[in-house]
């Protein structure tokens, strides 16, 4: 445990990434197994403890601590694990802790009700920063800026073997990755993995620079798509069964059982999952309902069915059709869906255009009378990449809608930002008082941020808990992709992706946007 | 009259119209250390210890002040019917805590201070009182800070397993830098210590005044080669300074009780955080307030909400001060 906590302190600390990568290498070639596998796992969130969760770790710590001075610190602090590790009153470690292994085994068997007097005896045993790796290492909520990329990143160095291949195979092996290990030091075969059962690492496009890009580019070489206002889905069929994953590769089938039972074929499909009645898409509020649950509520099935609309096909059967050009592949597509029509997925059109100047028209239109987020190019002649290429899928955002709104409340960022007042919610007029109608924690820089905090210190005028009103004299730009309806919100609308644009230090308050422009921006449905 | 009323929520003694570490000019002010958060250029007459008195010439000027008495510790001055004596505080070189009596009364404002040993801080000494204005820097429980001696072995290892790079200790220029170089020289490292330009005037100070810091050197009048494997202290500000370019690419380390929380030091841009505070933490604040056998305690520089309601739950009459001009800047204020 004491190097496994070296390492992630140096993993949080180190702002260079090639000394993470060194430090991830060094700590792989010399820790043994199964402790360096199951390390990988924890770092990039492969690893779970059913009972252990870090609402048991502040129980266990609320019996120890008076809770409103636990609340000031967790407040001060921004972050629940380092705040506990910080806070534990006990020290008492001259026994050293379990390796790894060990403690995670003992994480995984131990029972609910004996669990809270282990991880005391345990914080109480560890050092300073042991008792921090092992909090990060108890709630999963690692926060310490490292990405899975990089890990596997590390995995590449050190043995010399090829990235994508290793993440083509992350998805079908489980820790404490025995196998990948031998396999990276050439003591053993490449782990099998049936393409069925796993996911493929996506394609991802690139902002478009309209002023370099559109006058370098031949329209002819390039098909256009909407860009739909959904989350990107990877929808794997085969023998092994139906799998739904997301963009980054977590499972999310049983979210969705409406799509995962009835979709049927042989296939590994790319598309955009949306919800909505005989394929007609709903504002992504309503997807939203469906987001970040474990498994789906009998009225939202109803209400919010969903489907898939399908871009992209990389296996055909069992032929891995990724090497083929785009146009093949969407060949190969219309026909698979030809072969097997399905209640849900549709194909999603393409948008037949002769030049730049046509296909501006076209986004324009769709984003003010459907409100698309805007189009996709992709070039006809390209292979199925994973990655980011760049030159080879383009996405062209509509322009953003803008409005002026006055801050209303701001809150304390976590984790990095967690002593600066960097969560804002602003609001636009309604009669003589303001309405919120949004909340948003990006678009500025870190100089801003402390402006920002600054003025906030010298302008509130109440708080509670975390959260401080300030005086309503602040006016923020917001760019936003749309405004929607909804019922959730007091002013009866919702922003999608909201941003603050620019801050108007300059701008009185009295001069802010209205209830009414922000609706006059809902798309008509 | 009682303690309460001997001495205002601005640290005002209205029996002999003098203030505690005034934050705007006054005709009498005594001062606890020289911290810029406590000593302000412009007062009328200004009473503090020597090496205070020191401290506030060398960064505002010799006549940063209309008049000076210096008073040693333990030293009472009768003023009135009211006394006040001065006793260590065990926080930077001279800094005190002011004791003023008044019959039978007893006042105790800490200023600034820590329990710890620090070779470059005459020791902290524990006065009885009826009424303690206590600071509240580190005032919440996640404040344990650890001993000084094995973060400086600590940053030492980093130094030796880093051959090719320069370690940039950020550390404030008065009191946390002398302390770190000195922790360096009593754990036995003995190379020179490179400068910021910022540090030499107070570093020459405590030389002065009797705290030896071994070799030191300017940072600006060495090779970029030299430094590799060396250490350099600089202002905070300095870590992310273009002067920082002059390093072999540096280890950026920073000296400070704050550096405990770690995602503060990833905001930070710091490499090797070091907890090496001059505040008081949470257990020392508690036990002093317990062991001043104080019935009443204020709180005031830092975080006052945790350590008033920790007092009332004692059973003590606890309040938080608001001193004027004195606004929590979100911590990182002088240590």
């Amino acid at each position: 445990m004491k190097r496994f906590a070296q390492l992630m302190e140096l993993l949080a600390l180190t702002p260079s990434r090639n000394r993470k990568i060194a430090a991830l290498t060094e700590y792989f070639r010399t820790t043994p197994d199964p402790d360096r596998g199951l390390a990988l796992a924890v770092l990039t969130g492969a690893l779970t403890f059913r009972n252990v969760k870090p609402a048991l770790l502040k129980e266990t710590v609320l019996a120890e601590v008076d809770p409103h001075l636990f609340a000031l610190s967790y407040d001060y602090v921004g972050d629940l694990g380092e705040t506990i590790a910080l806070i534990w009153p006990h020290h008492g470690g001259t026994e050293e802790l379990p390796r790894l292994s060990d403690l995670i085994e003992l994480f995984n068997t131990t029972s609910k009700h004996e669990l809270p007097a282990l991880i005391a005896s345990l914080l109480t045993r560890a050092q300073v920063n042991e008792r921090w790796a092992l909090v990060k290492l108890a709630t999963g909520a690692l926060r310490i800026g490292l990405s899975a990329r990089l890990a596997k990143t590390a995995l590449a160095e050190m043995s010399g073997k090829d990235l994508q291949q290793i993440e083509e195979i992350w998805h079908g092996i489980t820790p404490p990755y025995t196998e990948l290990f031998a396999w990276l030091e050439d003591k053993g075969e490449a782990p099998l993995i049936a393409h069925t059962a796993r996911f493929h690492p996506l394609m991802l496009s690139n902002a478009i620079d309209e002023e370099k890009d559109l006058a370098s580019l031949d329209p002819r070489d390039f098909a256009a798509e909407w860009k739909w206002d959904g989350i990107r889905v990877q929808l794997v069929m085969g023998q092994g069964g139906i799998s739904l994953f997301s963009r980054t590769g977590d499972e999310i089938g049983e979210a969705f059982p409406d799509i995962v039972e009835e979709v049927f074929g042989e296939a590994v499909l790319d598309g955009e999952l949306l919800v909505g009645h005989a394929f007609d898409p709903l504002p992504f509020n309503d997807l939203q309902q469906r987001l970040n649950r474990k498994v789906a509520l009998p009225k939202h099935l109803k209400e919010y069915p969903a489907f898939i609309r399908v871009y992209d096909i990389l296996f055909d059967g069992d032929e891995d059709v990724r090497p083929l050009m785009w146009r093949e592949r969407r060949e190969r597509l219309e026909a698979w869906l030809a072969r097997n029509p399905q209640t849900r997925l549709d194909l999603s059109e393409v948008i037949p255009f002769a030049d730049w100047q046509e296909l501006a028209a076209i986004r324009r239109r769709g984003a003010d009378e459907n409100g698309h987020e805007g189009v996709m190019l992709k070039l006809k002649a390209s292979p199925y990449v994973p990655g980011r290429p760049k030159g080879l899928w383009f996405k062209w955002k509509r322009d953003p809608n803008v409005v002026d709104a006055v801050l209303m409340y701001a809150q304390r960022g976590h984790g990095k930002r967690s002593s600066f007042y960097s969560d804002y919610t602003f609001g636009v007029w309604a009669g003589n008082e303001i309405v919120p109608i949004g909340k948003a924690y990006f678009g500025f820089t870190d100089e801003e941020l402390k402006q920002l905090d600054r003025w906030i210190r010298a302008n509130t005028i109440g708080s509670f808990g975390p959260v401080r009103e300030v005086r309503k004299e602040l006016v923020f730009e917001v760019a936003f992709d749309s405004a929607q309806l909804s019922g959730r919100h007091k002013s009866g609308v919702a922003l999608r992706f909201p941003r603050i644009n620019r801050i108007r230090w300059d701008k009185p308050a009295g001069e802010a946007g209205t209830l009414e422009d922000v609706r006059a921006l809902v798309p008509a449905t | 009259m009682n303690a309460m009323t001997l001495i205002d929520r601005n640290l005002h003694i209205r029996a002999i119209d003098t203030y505690v570490d005034p934050t705007v000019p006054r005709a009498r002010a005594i001062i606890t250390h020289g911290h810029s958060d406590h000593a302000r250029s412009g007062h009328g007459a200004v009473l503090a210890t020597a090496d205070t008195i020191a401290v506030m010439k060398t960064r505002y000027g010799e006549d940063c002040a209309g008049s000076f008495q210096a008073v040693a510790f333990g030293e009472s001055v009768v003023i009135d019917d009211v006394t006040i004596t001065l006793h260590p505080a065990g926080h930077i070189l001279g800094s005190a805590q002011v004791l003023i009596e008044h019959k039978g009364q007893r006042v105790v404002v800490t200023g600034d201070y820590k329990r710890l040993p620090d070779a470059t801080a005459q020791p902290f000494e524990l006065i009885k009182c009826d009424l303690l204005v206590t600071e509240a820097t580190f005032g919440l429980p996640v404040f344990q800070h650890p001993d000084p001696k094995a973060e400086t072995a600590r940053l030492l290892r980093s130094v030796e397993a880093n051959a090719e790079r320069a370690h940039l200790i950020g550390a404030y220029p008065l009191g946390k830098a002398q302390r770190v170089i000195r922790l360096l020289r009593d754990a036995g490292y003995d190379a020179p210590i490179y400068l910021h330009g910022a540090m030499v005037r107070l570093c020459e100070l405590y030389e002065e005044r009797g705290v030896a810091l071994g070799d030191l050197r300017l940072v600006m009048e060495t090779s970029k080669a030299e430094l590799a494997g060396k250490l350099a202290v600089g202002p905070p500000s300095a870590l992310k300074d273009v002067w920082s370019r002059r390093l072999p690419d540096p280890v950026l380390a920073m000296a400070s009780g704050w550096m405990s929380v770690k995602q503060r030091a990833r905001q930070s841009g710091v490499e090797l955080p070091l907890i090496i505070s001059d505040h008081a933490d949470w257990n020392e604040l508690g036990e002093t307030i317990a062991e001043t056998g104080a019935g009443t305690v204020w709180v005031t520089h830092g975080r006052e909400d945790a350590l008033v309601y920790y007092c009332r739950k004692q059973g003590l009459n606890a309040e938080p001060l608001n001193i004027q001009g004195f606004e929590d800047d979100g911590g990182e204020g002088e240590e």
